[in-house]
């Protein structure tokens, strides 16, 4: 694995235009760049539009965090880019899937198969929501880290052992020579969590991808897994992804955030400027759900009106318009059914609104921001 | 573990001892209410009373149910004699009794019978485990195709046709029409051939209904396996998906799987009827229906009992099998 | 004021049996002696980690469980051990609201006939007739009260939630007691189901007793809170006074760990409590208090004697012997009561508890857990 492409700057760069008429283009400099992602599922009902052209770049060492909520499209986008999305498709009309996900310079989607299923688990992990049913319970979680570990390196089972072990080890799990006979129902969720992380690590992965990590974890160890993440970012210099609901997770890990809606991103940008500047309606919507921890609020909270939208009929144009308070904001003659595209919104920040900037930072700084 | 194995070893022995008595009280009560008499019925037609006095004493008829009951069992463990007109009759020891109409001795008729049964199951369970079990796979991995559907389809007429029907069928067409098999039974140790020949079609037709199931169930799991967090956490580690399949994925789909072949074999091994009368093998079934048929006290007190050990030792097996393949389940 | 609803003495446990002949050999004592009231009107929050007993305490103040030992007094009359047909004036009352709005509702019948349950089992017959009593409810909690005839699969999981408040509403409860009701629903939605929850309070004058395990929302809902760890409630204070000033330690690292949606308060993660390993199993409950296991100011005293819960300042109830902002003890008395027990300690505790706080649980005390719970374990002690 080279770093001479990795580069140290933006971690959230320009949008990538979405010209897909003659085949792949040039090789990314980005670490991560994902351009124009698009999954469909074909179903009975019709198509289910998971991801609908999403674009993003990651670079080595920083964290880029996926927010939205159910149905939004953050589990599948993850799950594209590791090419898993077809699992559990046995049969069925597969999966479409269609732009272009270049990793450490090589595009996976026109990769032969098997040739991303050898980068899976040695380039790329994952580490799962659940990590109960993630793991296989009847085999112990030590032999399921030997797996991983022997499927990528031709070592024999005395090595691949010692190397589960130190992994486990480091993942802080105690007398982790004996807890590798384990197996996962004989450990709690936070340490189940923790082997799953260990498990991930095994073959050093310049990328590892975070499906909601702690969300089935209580508060506590929940704290003590973010805080081993960070530390081991730090020490293994990976490129992270964390896809998560929780805002207060992303804030605490992120660099930057990716705000995912009905498929696609509305709003990107640099943790601080998503938060102290957001300039979509939907992130603020998602802001002024919150009911926050860190201060005494008397005020009711500002909830997003309606439900999100099905995947198979999202609104044509901005598919936040049914629910957006603002969608009645003149707009200098852009009609509902027009869709908005990435525009910068300042330093490395990019949102899809049809408002005028001016008036989206009016909002939020006089309307918004003050009832918070 | 071992408090477990002991519990449960218990329950087999109550529950066989209660199926005894339940058996045998309906014997005994049965008669009484109808007014026949089991001693008649062992004498035979006509007969003086003198001389179903006589062996009413001697099988000790006479005597209270419960005594009756610990007659019986005892006699399994330690056999038993039978006394009355002056002589007495050993009976060694597993001793079911002897049968009113043949007046044989019951465990060697079992004796008999059993290996023909258990030539039938055991050989009709290889070709369903086989068959069933990579129909049902093959069937979940190309879900919605036309193997699928083929494959469905004919599982669906395999569950839902009687068994006597496919039996009949199967001997119109092979042995009549085609006359490519023997008819007849012959036990394994006189020629491997004839055994072969002469049980080719009750397999056939024992699998084809069973492997329909077990293609059913197969595939309904199979499914549901691969929808399991845990398969898609195995292709993310990278591997293979032969490995993913053939080992993540098969040892899941086969614990339930053995859960239920383990209980379809102690049932089969007690009498499977209708294939056994359908194809007329002289097994535990043909007994069993032979003894209802004649009012064949002993005869009937032994094959129930037969029957539910199987069952019951089948149950045991199998929930001390699955702990074995499942870690997390505790025996205690 | 007289309070709705008094608990006192408060034990559920579920028997654990073993062995050849099934012998009872231990119990999971879920909820082990509770005392507290929820005065009319207002919201109790109660909060805790998994397997803290927050639900089994939920079940039992509505009965659906029937408590070991203790009593719940419902507008002073014990309800403790009242039969079905005891019970049933009360469920008019007492309602539950449930978490899943997927399995709590029935998928094969109608909302009407969903909402219109509780009216047939207590054989009431609204003014105006049933359905439009429905459709009155179901326009109540913003529902279309046209979509009457609808099953629930026709609903989104806000909506379905909805359902559920309109049947716990239907009989015009006094007390409605809330499982985690917004943690199975994305964040527009619980925050629609939040101020619902409020704004019926206010315009129907409910009691609530909210079970979450959400500090945030908990903050945002309740105004008396209760924190309940291992089966007992540890602290229990108005919302003002418990975020504000946490008294006990358990209280303290529960409210560092949640991450604070605020990218430059990243840094601010120094005064976080990182809590070492798990839980322990409330099979075998830690002998003395229960948090001593994970504390990093507990001390011999901690590890024998299980510390009341006192009042310690107004309205902040805590069980702690050695309390987090002690400076700010003001009732006369309360003082004295924790001085006291620490004067039986060495006089060096203190500021070893301290030093402690910057090192690490001991050793062993986590695996006294450990032994305790090898199904449980615990992670590393960490520093």
């Amino acid at each position: 694995m080279t770093d001479k492409l990795t580069k140290t700057g933006a971690a959230v760069g320009e949008p990538v235009a979405t010209g897909k008429s003659a085949g792949k283009s040039a090789p990314s400099d980005a670490f991560l760049d994902v351009r124009d992602l698009k999954i469909h599922f074909p179903t009975d009902d019709g198509l289910v539009k998971s991801v609908d052209g999403l674009s993003f770049q990651l670079e080595k060492g920083k964290t880029l965090g996926i927010v939205g909520e159910s149905g939004s499209g953050k589990s599948v986008t993850s799950l594209g880019i590791m090419g898993l999305h077809t699992v559990g498709q046995y049969g069925r009309q597969k999966a479409k899937i269609s732009g272009e996900i270049w990793l450490n310079g090589r595009e996976l989607l026109s990769a032969d198969p098997d040739e991303v299923r050898r980068m899976r688990g040695r380039e790329m992990a994952m580490i799962f929501q659940d990590p109960l049913s993630a793991m296989h319970p009847y085999y112990t979680v030590g032999n399921q880290i030997v797996e991983a570990y022997r499927v990528h390196n031709d070592v024999d089972k005395k090595t691949a052992r010692r190397r589960a072990v130190e992994l486990l080890d480091r993942v802080g799990i105690p007398e982790p020579a004996k807890r590798f006979d384990n197996y996962p129902h004989e450990f709690s969720g936070g340490m189940r969590q923790r082997a799953m992380i260990a498990m991930s690590l095994v073959n050093n992965p310049s990328l590892l991808i975070a499906d909601e990590p702690t969300t089935a974890l209580d508060v506590t160890v929940q704290a003590q897994i973010l805080d081993l993440m960070r530390d081991l970012q730090k020490e293994f210099g990976s490129a992270v992804v964390i896809i998560t609901h929780d805002l207060g997770v992303v804030a605490e890990l992120a660099d930057d955030i990716l705000v995912m809606y009905g498929g696609r991103c509305v709003e990107r940008g640099p943790a601080e400027s998503v938060f102290y500047e957001p300039q979509h309606p939907y992130t603020w919507g998602l802001l002024g759900s919150m009911p926050r921890i860190d201060r005494e609020q008397t005020e009711r909270l500002i909830p997003v009106k309606g439900n999100p939208p099905s995947l198979i009929n999202i609104p044509s144009g901005c598919a936040f318009n049914p629910r957006c308070p603002y969608a009645d904001v003149p707009k200098g003659g852009i009609t509902r059914t027009q869709r908005p595209e990435l525009a910068p919104a300042g330093d490395r920040h990019f949102s899809a609104c049809h408002m005028p900037q001016e008036e989206r930072t009016r909002i939020w700084t006089e309307e918004i921001a003050p009832k918070l | 573990m071992l408090a477990y194995i002991v519990r449960r070893l218990f329950a087999v022995v109550a529950m066989l001892l209660v199926v005894t008595l339940v058996t045998l009280s309906i014997f005994f009560l049965i008669p009484k209410m109808t007014g026949s008499d089991p001693a008649a019925m062992f004498v035979g037609k006509q007969a003086d009373p003198a001389a179903i006095e006589a062996v009413r004493q001697k099988l000790g008829l006479d005597e209270p149910l419960l005594v009756q009951f610990w007659h019986f069992v005892s006699g399994i463990f330690v056999g038993r004699d039978y006394t009355g007109g002056g002589d007495t009759i050993h009976c060694a020891a597993p001793c079911f009794g002897y049968s009113f109409r043949s007046e044989q001795d019951v465990w060697s008729m079992l004796v008999e019978a059993f290996p023909v049964t258990l030539s039938m199951v055991i050989g009709a369970a290889v070709l369903w485990l086989v068959l069933g079990v990579s129909t049902g796979v093959v069937s979940a991995l190309k879900r919605g195709t036309v193997i699928d559907r083929v494959a469905m389809i004919t599982a669906l007429s395999g569950v839902s046709l009687p068994i006597f029907f496919t039996a009949m069928l199967a001997m119109l067409v092979f042995r009549t029409q085609l006359d490519w098999v023997d008819a007849t039974y012959v036990p394994l140790s006189e020629s491997f051939g004839g055994w072969f020949g002469g049980l080719l079609l009750p397999w056939v037709t024992l699998a084809f209904l069973y492997a329909a199931m077990y293609a059913r169930l197969t595939r309904a799991t199979m499914l549901e396996v691969l929808g399991e967090d845990y398969i898609r956490t195995a292709r993310a580690k990278g591997l293979p998906e032969s490995v993913v399949l053939g080992k993540h994925a098969m040892r899941s789909t086969m614990t339930p799987i053995l859960t239920i072949f383990g209980m379809d074999l102690g049932a089969l091994v007690g009498g499977a009827i209708l294939t056994e009368t359908a194809f007329s093998l002289h097994g535990l079934g043909a007994l069993a229906i032979r003894g209802v048929n004649e009012r064949d006290l002993p005869l009937i007190l032994a094959v129930t009992l037969i029957t539910a050990a199987c069952v019951v030792v089948a149950n045991l097996v199998v929930d001390l099998l699955y702990a074995v393949i499942d870690p997390r389940v505790r025996l205690a | 004021m007289e309070p709705l609803l008094k608990v006192t003495g408060l034990k559920k446990h579920f028997p654990i049996k073993k062995g050849l002949l099934q012998r009872q050999t231990g119990a999971v004592k879920a909820v082990d002696g509770i005392d507290f009231e929820v005065l009319p009107g207002e919201t109790l929050g109660v909060v805790g980690e998994s397997g803290c007993g927050k639900s089994t305490m939920g079940r039992l103040i509505t009965r659906l469980l029937e408590p070991t030992d203790g009593r719940v007094e419902f507008q002073g009359k014990d309800i403790s051990h009242l039969g079905v047909s005891g019970m049933r004036p009360f469920r008019r009352d007492i309602q539950m609201i449930f978490q899943d709005p997927y399995g709590s509702l029935n998928p094969r019948h109608t909302v009407g006939t969903i909402v219109s349950a509780p009216f047939k089992l207590q054989g009431v017959e609204p003014e105006g007739g049933v359905k439009k009593e429905v459709q009155r409810l179901l326009g109540l909690v913003g529902l279309n009260p046209e979509h009457y005839n609808r099953y629930p699969h026709e609903f989104s999981g806000g909506q379905r939630q909805r359902i559920g408040i309109a049947r716990a509403l239907a009989l015009k409860p006094k007390l409605v007691v809330a499982d985690e009701p917004v943690s199975a629903l994305d964040v527009s939605i619980q925050a629609q189901v939040v101020n619902l929850l409020d704004d019926l309070q206010q315009e129907l004058g409910l009691t609530y007793v909210i079970i979450a395990h959400d500090l945030s929302v908990i903050r945002h809902v309740s105004d008396r809170i209760a924190v309940m760890y291992l089966g007992k409630i540890v602290e229990l204070a108005d919302r003002k006074s418990l975020y504000e000033n946490p008294m006990h330690p358990y209280t303290r690292a529960l409210m560092s760990a949640v991450p604070i949606p605020d990218p430059r308060r990243r840094g601010a993660k120094s005064d976080r409590i990182l809590l070492t390993g798990d839980v322990p199993s409330p099979i075998a409950p830690p002998p003395g208090c229960r948090f001593h296991t994970r504390c990093w100011k507990a001390t011999d005293l901690c590890k024998t004697q299980e510390p009341p819960l006192v009042e310690l300042r107004p309205g902040q109830r805590v069980a702690c012997h050695h309390p987090e902002n002690a400076e700010l003890l003001t009732i006369p008395g309360a003082r004295e009561s924790v001085e006291i027990t620490k004067a039986e300690t060495k006089p060096e505790a203190k500021a070893e508890a301290e030093a402690k706080a910057e090192v690490e649980t001991p050793a062993s005390a986590n695996a006294d857990a450990d032994a305790d719970a090898p199904t449980e374990g615990g992670d590393a002690p960490k520093a």
